[in-house]
């Protein structure tokens, strides 16, 4: 891109804002804009994007961290020395003032070093105010720019808010800031409107070839726009990237939710550029190490239907929804629930396929902490998961519960309940799990199909037979691969948590 | 229809109850005698007399204006600086600005009094008079412009700045037009607050300084003959504030009506 070549106007250096109630919007930010660019910060309400932007600004000053434009720092510089302006997101028009004044506002403020030649052929610099005439040429010239010519006299109450928004814009671009900040400038406008104006200032930043640093939470928006994204969550920036490196290689299964629909699911390598997730092992082009846990993406779009035994994956259809241009189908495999787009309709309760290719498969490592299953409470109360039966204690359910004779379990407020059947949330720590040769002893048996050593400890994993359900666990003992074991997990240590509230 | 005839004939009462006095007040400031009750003859000689007490309402007038004025200034700067002001600081001084407001105004008078005797200033003086009146205005300006601060976009002080303007810049350039409505009726508040004080006036005025509220007291009270002999002059006066501010009330609302008739055109 031509970009690459162009200096970086604005830098941001490990940049920290912390409220005084002790809140963290926005954390450990290092950011550069090159000259020129149409960076979009995008990300949920609350991720810090319009904090940033307000430290750009300079209405927000940065707790710890560094702001440069053009290798200035601007940290500490208020917000009326920057050569920075603002498109709000309420457009934050001067109700007392008409069309024109509004736009002339920042030029009336200016003040330019205009050089003079007296009698003598000396120059005199004098730091005049721009006159009447060249106030009214340049409005003049943001109004055409807006496509509002002959509004000057209008008063901004009698503007429609599409108009408002083109007066907002003028009033900020009239001041030929270096850099031009918009503060989800499109969100209070309908859908089509929306859509026209992000082509027309797409067109404008063509023209003006200022910075632009844009603010919105709408995915769309962003990619339709942007040369650059900056995925936000939580004040911490997820990833960096052009519209499509975002969209295609999302960095994390946060981008890749938040950037269009996807499908996540975890999955292990199973191979050289072999990933195993629904009960498949699918070619992908991504490298990781052998029985890593992953989180794979694949766009709904990049799924393709097919009739039943003709694809990789088999499946049901269970839900079908017309959404103007596809159908949007939920498939069930075993328990997993794939979303898939296509132009052709499957009936729901049709036995289909899929494929998928081995590009349009994304892998992202996963943060693993601990094991994770559903399972469902027994008569005896013991619980399954795993492919295998566990003790474990029942009354962490309920705060404050006890087991009565006949095993049912008694409520805080004394209430009377059944778990048989209930679907449970099952999590187990790393550190939690033993196994042993004695296949009698455990609650599920597998094999060892990895051993990692880490240091001071190895890291294992046992897959079980059944539905290859896998038990991640660091232990100091050295075991070798493929040896049978069974799995044992103290009653203590299996967390418990109601997938849904049972009904009394 | 009688529960229309009773709705109307209460409205009525209340109305009668409102106005009557005022218009016997009116009717027997064109008597020719004294007392109220007994007619004698039609005539304009209480009129002609208001140049008598001219020095009295010029003192009641400039008291209103110029205090008011100070209380505006002061009020608004204030009701700006404790809208901004944040965290538990702002919040005493925000509630500890209201309470002159509920405060009663003897205790206002008698705190002032104390307060110039503390500092050993005369407690009875024309500086006096004006610090009173300006205490006892100043948070009702507070209290008419801090809604509209309230109402006003927060962002157009930061777009100001945006734009190039420094905070004094954008304080009077954008939020003070913002703002304006509410500063008038604060302004109009203390003026109309300050002509009718009695209590703090009485206190802190310097012996022989009356504005209309004292003098009309002392000529009700008949302290002096020289009073006794200017209570008809009064119902002049009333009758002339009475017909001002009637006037005033009908322009404004015939203006307002004007203004409303403009924008629905358009």
């Amino acid at each position: 891109m031509a970009n690459e070549k162009k200096e970086k106007i604005i830098e941001l250096i490990g940049i920290k804002r912390e409220f005084e109630d002790g809140t963290v919007a926005v954390d450990n930010v290092d950011l550069y804009v090159r000259k020129g660019e149409f960076i979009t910060f995008l990300g949920p309400s609350g991720c810090g994007k319009t904090t940033t932007l307000r430290m750009i600004a300079g209405f927000d000053k940065p707790t710890e961290g560094k702001i440069l434009l053009n290798g200035e720092d601007i940290s500490n510089l208020p917000p009326n020395m920057r050569p920075i302006n603002t498109v709000f997101q309420r457009y934050a028009l001067f109700p007392h003032l008409n069309v024109y004044d509004n736009i002339a506002f920042g030029l009336k403020l200016k003040k330019q070093k205009v050089t003079y030649q007296d009698e003598n052929g000396n120059e005199i610099v004098k730091i005049e105010k721009l006159s009447k005439g060249e106030i009214a040429q340049k409005v003049e010239k943001a109004l055409k720019m807006v496509d509002l010519e002959g509004f000057e006299k209008r008063s901004v109450a009698t503007l429609s808010g599409g108009q408002q928004q083109r007066v907002a814009i003028a009033r900020a671009i009239v001041n030929e800031p270096k850099i031009l900040l918009l503060d989800e400038p499109l969100g209070a406008l309908d859908l089509k409107m929306r859509k026209d104006m992000q082509l027309e200032l797409k067109e404008m930043h063509r023209k003006l070839g200022i910075t632009f640093i844009y603010v919105t939470h709408d995915q769309e928006e962003a990619l339709t726009m942007s040369d650059t994204i900056v995925v936000m969550k939580d004040g911490v920036i997820q990833q960096i990237g052009t519209p499509t490196d975002i969209y295609n290689e999302p960095k994390n299964s946060f981008v890749a939710d938040f950037i269009g629909e996807s499908n996540i699911f975890s999955g292990t390598m199973v191979g050289d550029k072999k990933v195993r997730f629904i009960g498949y092992n699918f070619d992908c082009v991504d490298e990781f190490e052998k029985n890593e846990k992953v989180d794979v993406v694949v766009r709904p779009e990049d799924i393709f239907l097919m009739d039943a035994d003709k694809g990789q994956v088999k499946g049901k259809i269970i839900s079908s929804i017309f959404k103007g241009v596809h159908y949007e189908m939920v498939m069930l495999v075993g328990k997993t629930e794939v979303v898939i787009q296509d132009t052709v309709e499957r009936k729901v309760g049709e036995e289909v396929s899929i494929i998928i290719k081995p590009n349009d498969i994304h892998i992202m490592s996963k943060e693993f902490t601990s094991n994770k299953y559903l399972g469902y409470i027994t008569k005896k109360n013991t619980v399954v998961f795993g492919d295998g039966e566990f003790e474990c204690d029942v009354t962490q359910l309920y705060p404050n519960s006890f087991l009565d004779d006949e095993g049912y379990l008694i409520t805080a407020e004394g209430e009377k309940i059944d778990l048989t059947d209930v679907d449970v949330n099952v999590e187990v720590g790393l550190k939690d799990i033993e196994i042993s040769d004695d296949q009698e002893k455990g609650g599920a048996i597998g094999n060892i199909i990895s051993i990692i050593y880490k240091g001071d400890h190895y890291q294992l994993i046992v897959r079980t037979d059944e539905n290859e359900e896998d038990y991640v666990f660091d232990t100091e003992y050295t075991w070798n691969v493929n040896d049978r074991v069974s799995i044992i997990i103290p009653k203590e240590k299996i967390k418990l948590t109601l997938k849904q509230e049972i009904k009394k | 229809m009688i529960k229309k005839f009773f709705a109307r004939g209460w409205v009525f009462l209340v109305l009668a109850f409102i106005y009557i006095p005022i218009f016997i007040l009116i009717v027997y400031s064109f008597n020719n005698g004294k007392t109220i009750g007994v007619w004698e003859q039609f005539s304009f000689k209480w009129y002609g007399k208001l140049g008598e007490i001219k020095d009295v309402v010029l003192n009641t007038v400039l008291l209103a204006v110029i205090s008011a004025t100070i209380a505006t200034i002061l009020g608004t700067l204030g009701a700006i600086g404790l809208y901004y002001s944040k965290g538990k600081f702002g919040k005493v001084v925000n509630g500890a600005s209201q309470i002159p407001v509920v405060n009663s105004e003897v205790v206002t008078a008698c705190a002032l009094v104390m307060l110039f005797m503390i500092i050993g200033a005369e407690h009875r003086s024309l500086f006096g008079l004006y610090v009173g009146h300006i205490v006892l205005t100043a948070p009702f300006v507070v209290l008419s412009v801090i809604p509209k601060l309230k109402q006003m976009d927060s962002s157009l002080y930061e777009a100001a700045l945006d734009l190039g303007a420094t905070p004094t810049q954008a304080l009077f350039k954008v939020v003070l037009p913002e703002i304006l409505p509410g500063v008038f009726t604060g302004f109009m508040l203390a003026v109309t607050l300050s002509l009718d004080d009695y209590i703090i006036t009485a206190t802190l005025a310097p012996l022989g300084y009356d504005t209309i509220s004292t003098a009309v007291y002392k000529a009700i009270a008949l302290t002096t003959e020289k009073a006794s002999e200017q209570v008809p002059i009064y119902r002049a006066l009333t009758t002339v504030i009475f017909i001002i501010t009637l006037s005033v009330v009908v322009i404004s609302n015939v203006r307002a009506q004007k203004i409303a008739k403009r924008k629905g055109v358009k």
